[in-house]
C-alpha cells in the first residue's frame, strides 16, 4: 500500500512527506550543513565546488544555484531545510516565502500587511484564486528566484 | 504535589527575534506584534512559574532527515540557542529541570506515549521566540529567563505528524505526569507555532483570521471536538504551516477539565508570513 495523500489537491503546495524527504534527503542534509559559519563562508567562496561535494542531483544543485526555491521544493527540498540557505544569502523567511509567488518583495510585504493571501479559489484545484496554475506568476518579479 | 496552574499559547515567527535582536520593536509594523505581549509581560512577572514546560517544533535545527523524533523532551540541564543559518540568536541559554522532565518522560511513556529523550540539543527560534515575547529582552550574558524550561520538540515538519487527538490525549497524559510529581512546583505549559501560515509556493502567505479565530473560541470551549480536525483542514484552511497548531492542543489538554479563564487574547496579522495568534488561560481546578 502507497502513502494516502490527501493533500495532493491543495493548489500551490508541497507536503513533506516521505517521498518527497527521500527524494530531497541530500539537498536538506546540505542545507544542514550551513548551520556551520565555516561551512557558509565556504559555500559563499565557491558555491559549485561545495555541492559538488554532496550526493545531489545536478537538478538539485542547479536549483540551488539558480536561488529558485519552488524548484528546490520540487526537488525534495524543505522550507525549514532552505531557510538555511536563504539565510547564508542574508534573505528573510518573508524575502524567501515572496520569491516562490512570482511577486516583487514589496508585493509580496504589501499583499501580507494588507492581511494575507486568502484562502478564497484557494482550497481545492481546479478553482480560480491566484495561488491556482492558470494565475502564476502572479506579480512582477523580473525572475524565479531569491 | 507539582501543578499546572496556566497555559500560554503564542505564534513563534523567527521574524519577531530579529525585530527584538536588531532593536526594531519601536517600529509601527513591530510595534502592533509587541503591543499584544505587554499584558503577557506583566502577567508572567505577577504569575512566576517555578517551571515552564514549552511545547514547539524544531525547525531542522537539532533534528536533522538522519532522525525524526515524533514526540521529544528534552531532560538536559542547559540548552544553547541554535544557529540556524544567520548566527544564534543574542538571548541566554535555556536552563532546563531534569528531575521534572525525567518524571514526566517516565510517567508519559507508562502511559502509553513513547517520548524520545533528548540529553543535548540546541533549541531554535521556536522555543527563544515565545520566551522573548512572554519575558522581554534579557542580556545573553547577564541576563536569566525566569525559571528553568523543560522543551518539548513537536515533530511537524515532515509528515506523517501526529493528529491533534493524539496531542491533546497527550497532553491530558502530561497533566497526570505532572499532578505525581513530588514537589510543590508551579508549572506552566506553553503551545507554540501558528495561527495561520503557509511559507512555501505559489501559495505562500495565505492567512485565514476567520478559521484562526474560529480555532480560538474552539481551543477556549470545546477542546476535545478541535482534537477531531483532521490535518488536511489545517492545511486547506491555515496553510502548509498552518498544521503547527496541532501543538497547541498539547498544552490545552494538560489544563483541568472545567473551564479555563480567559486572561488575554490577542490576534494580529501579519507578522512577515504569519498570523500572530495568543492567549493566556488560568485553570480553575
Amino acid at each position: 500500500m502507497s502513502l494516502d495523500k490527501p493533500y495532493l489537491d491543495v493548489p500551490g503546495t508541497t507536503i513533506f512527506d516521505a517521498d518527497q524527504s527521500r527524494k530531497g534527503y541530500w539537498l536538506n542534509q546540505f542545507c544542514m550543513s550551513l548551520m556551520k559559519a565555516e561551512n557558509r563562508q565556504r559555500f559563499l567562496a565557491d558555491q559549485r565546488a561545495y555541492l559538488d561535494e554532496w550526493p545531489m542531483t545536478e537538478a538539485q544543485k542547479q536549483a540551488v544555484l539558480a536561488r529558485d526555491l519552488n524548484r528546490c521544493i520540487g526537488e525534495g527540498g524543505n522550507i525549514y531545510f532552505l531557510a538555511k540557505l536563504g539565510a547564508t544569502h542574508g534573505k528573510s523567511f518573508q524575502q524567501m516565502a515572496g520569491s516562490m509567488t512570482g511577486m516583487t518583495e514589496e508585493e509580496y510585504r504589501d499583499m501580507m500587511i494588507a492581511g494575507g493571501r486568502s484562502a478564497e479559489g484557494n482550497r481545492h484545484a481546479g478553482e480560480d484564486g491566484n495561488a491556482q496554475p492558470q494565475h502564476q506568476p502572479q506579480g512582477s518579479a523580473a525572475k524565479p528566484g531569491f | 504535589m507539582a501543578k499546572i496552574t496556566a497555559s500560554v499559547y503564542t505564534s513563534h515567527v523567527p521574524a519577531i527575534g530579529a525585530a527584538l535582536d536588531l532593536g526594531k520593536t519601536q517600529e509601527p509594523y513591530w510595534q502592533k506584534v509587541f503591543s499584544g505581549y505587554e499584558y503577557s509581560k506583566q502577567w508572567m512577572k505577577d504569575n512566576k512559574p517555578d517551571v515552564i514546560f514549552l511545547v514547539y517544533n524544531d525547525h531542522a535545527t537539532a533534528f536533522s532527515l538522519e532522525v525524526i523524533p515524533t514526540f521529544a523532551i528534552g531532560t538536559a540541564a542547559e540548552y544553547t540557542p541554535a544557529d540556524e543559518g544567520w548566527g544564534p540568536r543574542p538571548v541566554p541559554k535555556v536552563q532546563g529541570h531534569p528531575e521534572l522532565a525525567s518524571h514526566i518522560a517516565q510517567s508519559v511513556i507508562q502511559q502509553d506515549f513513547d517520548l524520545t529523550i533528548v540529553n543535548k540539543m540546541d533549541v531554535d527560534h521556536g522555543l527563544t521566540v515565545p520566551l522573548s515575547l512572554m519575558c522581554g529582552q534579557l542580556d545573553k550574558d547577564t541576563g536569566a529567563w525566569p525559571c528553568p524550561v523543560i522543551p518539548f520538540a513537536v515533530n511537524v515538519v515532515q509528515y506523517p505528524v501526529p493528529s491533534g487527538r493524539r496531542c491533546y490525549n497527550l497532553g491530558r497524559a502530561i497533566r497526570n505526569a505532572v499532578e505525581s510529581f513530588d514537589q510543590p512546583l508551579n508549572v506552566h505549559i506553553w503551545g507554540t507555532g501558528g495561527m495561520s501560515h503557509q511559507l512555501q509556493g505559489p501559495r505562500a502567505g495565505l492567512i485565514n483570521a476567520e478559521w484562526d479565530n474560529r480555532f480560538l473560541d474552539r481551543l477556549i470551549d470545546e477542546p476535545a471536538k478541535l482534537a477531531e480536525l483532521p490535518h488536511i483542514d489545517y492545511v486547506r484552511e491555515a496553510g502548509s504551516e498552518g498544521i503547527e497548531l496541532v501543538m497547541w492542543l498539547i498544552a490545552r489538554g494538560a489544563m483541568s477539565d472545567k473551564a479555563p479563564t480567559v486572561k488575554h487574547r490577542f490576534y494580529h496579522v501579519p507578522a512577515s508570513n504569519t498570523a500572530v495568534g495568543h492567549l493566556i488561560l488560568e485553570n480553575n481546578a
